[in-house]
């Protein structure tokens, strides 16, 4: 598909008339650090952000929903909870798009998640072109989220004065369509967009130390590493790290009930595997009791389950989980230490 | 590739949760076990029928208590348009459960999970070894294979509890031990005054049996500690590990291979089993 043009001072009016159809949510800043918020007024979006608290998918699986409301007075009747409205995500990094990409799959495998599938059937997608890295805890060039081939319905890449704008998908073309001051990017933007993604390239390092695709294999090989032993020592099960992370998927399931007794809701909430009742049972029996197995059972989660299932790694590299951990346990950490053990085994 | 859309077209509207909705089956009957046990029985609306396969859980809910994972414990040879829950006291729905009479409403979602491949056993010896609360899902098979007898060799139930009270199912364990072409045996860790059969844990009943473990097909449920003693019996009897046949308890909070608190390893114990042969787990660490 053809490569647009949106001027960055054209950029407000594009948004406002998003605004007119959809619930616009984009980054913004809070607190010196940034959030994907509900837009009101396009000045307050940051699409220079480093990396956000949470990622978007709080708009795709919310920290908590209502999975249908009840009333008991009469025997027991349940209503479905109103849609979230058709909405638009900007300025997703490429990592949290392979995010999403992995999210869709989960939920549209096996049993189809109508709740997440119908909140995803109406969002669309703009992603934006990372060019510096946003710190040091990110390692996305490893990990291979560098870029984003798909997933995205809009793609924004910053020239400076302008953003260029790739179209990934038939709604992202309509979206594109509703830009009157948008123009085809001539033969020296399309030089220019190439010149500045060649340029990005080197400014990110590589922090694995190992190649990616060996990351299965590895996880494999150490099932029975001191390591997670190690880790059970310092974590300290505060589940900051799945809490943040836009590839956690998990969830608990309860009800709330009103004052009067009668009325409430059954709601999900993310839950944890770090959590200490995460896989505990009616009679108090807990199959992960210790902290080294449920922080083993998190990397085997990221690094080989998830991708066996479904074919997309858990981790995207974004760093979240390592800025969060108050005991600086990092995947890059964890990762390379077992790669060191193996290869002073071998 | 998904179908992406502007705003929700009425036939998506419709898509919206019904996976998480209950449906409000109504209890017909309700009879006690023992202290902590309950047998349900259970009536979806419309005269539905639950279309089970032995050793399938529905998840039971009470609106504003919550929801639990429950196996079926009727067979679907009984059916007749009801079908049996066993109920533990150990939680807050099932405690709530305990409290509930004939005639009020449960909601329930499922079956779900693979049960036992019932075909996959004609002509085979049965041994059945279920510990406690086990019972209730084998009793589903058991009753399935009674029910259709003579597609089926021998059938040999080892049933132990911790005492004479938690023997569950009294009234069929009778008419089970009545029958000639059923070998039952009971064993109770500690009897009573009145308990006059054998004393001892389950494993103490294997010694007194001998299977052909070429033709025999061989199951356990129970509690987490019995199955590593009852699979080495098995083993120790030469049954191979792919005619061992298991069910594992874990939390399936959503029934549906999404919200994790069941995995097993890799494994989403509420797709993938409950039920399970020993082959197909012996690899998963943390499976038993």
């Amino acid at each position: 598909m053809s490569l647009t043009i949106l001027q960055k001072q054209d950029l407000d009016s594009f948004v406002r008339k998003l605004m007119l159809d959809y619930r616009v949510v984009g980054p913004v800043a809070t607190d010196g650090r940034f959030a994907f918020e509900v837009i009101t007024d396009p000045a307050e979006l940051r699409l220079d952000y480093p990396t956000t608290i949470l990622p978007p998918k709080k708009f795709l699986l919310p920290t908590k929903e209502v999975l249908f409301k009840f009333d008991n007075t009469d025997g027991g009747s349940i209503e479905a909870p109103p849609l979230d409205p058709p909405t638009v995500i900007l300025g997703v990094h490429t990592c949290d798009v392979h995010a999403i990409q992995l999210l869709d799959a989960v939920f549209d495998t096996g049993y189809a998640d109508p709740n997440y599938l119908s909140r995803r059937n109406r969002t669309l997608i703009v992603s934006i072109e990372c060019l510096t890295p946003c710190d040091e805890n990110s390692f996305c060039k490893s990990m291979g989220t560098l870029s984003a081939d798909e997933g995205f319905d809009l793609h924004l890449t910053d020239l400076g004065d302008t953003y260029t704008v790739d179209t990934g998908s038939e709604a992202g073309e309509a979206l594109l369509g509703q830009c009157k001051i948008c123009h085809t990017a001539s033969q020296e933007e399309i030089k220019r967009l190439n010149q500045v993604l060649n340029e990005k390239w080197p400014k990110f390092p590589y922090r694995l130390e190992f190649d990616i695709s060996d990351l299965p294999s590895l996880l494999s090989m150490n099932m029975k590493s001191p390591l997670w032993n190690e880790l059970g020592e310092r974590c300290l099960a505060c589940a900051a790290c799945t809490n943040v992370c836009p590839t956690c998927f998990c969830f608990d399931v309860r009800d709330e009930v009103e004052f009067d007794l009668k009325h409430g809701a059954r709601v999900r909430n993310w839950d944890s595997c770090q959590l200490d009742e995460f896989a505990t049972i009616g009679d108090g029996h807990n199959f992960r009791k210790s902290r080294a197995l449920r922080q083993r059972h998190r990397f085997m989660r990221k690094g080989k389950y998830i991708l066996d299932a479904h074919h997309h790694l858990g981790c995207v590299g974004c760093g979240r989980c390592a800025r969060a951990c108050l005991v600086n346990i990092t995947p890059v950490g964890v990762f390379n230490e077992l790669y060191k053990q193996s290869e002073a085994g071998s | 590739m998904m179908n992406r859309t502007y705003a929700p077209t009425s036939e998506e509207l419709n898509v919206g949760t019904d996976l998480f909705f209950p449906e409000m089956a109504l209890i017909t009957k309700t009879e006690a076990l023992n202290d902590t046990n309950k047998l349900l029985t259970l009536e979806l609306p419309k005269g539905r029928s639950l279309d089970h396969r032995p050793g399938q859980f529905v998840e039971v809910s009470l609106l504003g208590i919550g929801e639990a994972p429950i196996s079926i414990s009727s067979s679907p040879s009984r059916s007749n348009g009801v079908f049996e829950l066993c109920v533990r006291q150990v939680g807050d729905v099932t405690n709530a459960l305990h409290r509930l009479n004939p005639g009020a409403k449960v909601g329930i979602r499922g079956p779900f999970g693979h049960g036992f491949p019932i075909e996959k056993f004609r002509g085979k010896d049965m041994l059945f070894a279920p510990g406690g609360l086990g019972l209730a899902p084998l009793r589903s098979l058991i009753n399935q294979v009674l029910d259709e007898r003579a597609l089926f060799g021998r059938v040999i139930i080892l049933y132990g509890a911790r005492n004479p009270d938690e023997l569950l199912f009294k009234d069929e364990l009778k008419q089970w031990g009545e029958r000639d072409d059923l070998e039952l045996h009971l064993t109770v860790d500690r009897g009573d005054d009145t308990w006059k059969g054998h004393t001892g844990v389950i494993t103490t009943l294997f010694k007194d049996i001998s299977v052909n473990p070429r033709n025999t097909v061989a199951f356990t449920v129970g509690p987490p500690v019995m199955y590593r003693f009852v699979l080495m019996e098995f083993h120790g009897k030469g049954i191979s590990e792919g005619n061992i046949y298991l069910s594992l308890e874990r939390r399936m909070k959503c029934g549906i291979g999404k919200c994790g608190h069941c995995q097993i390893n890799n494994v989403y114990t509420c797709q993938s089993g409950p039920v399970f042969t020993y082959r197909d787990i012996k690899g998963l660490e943390e499976a038993l």
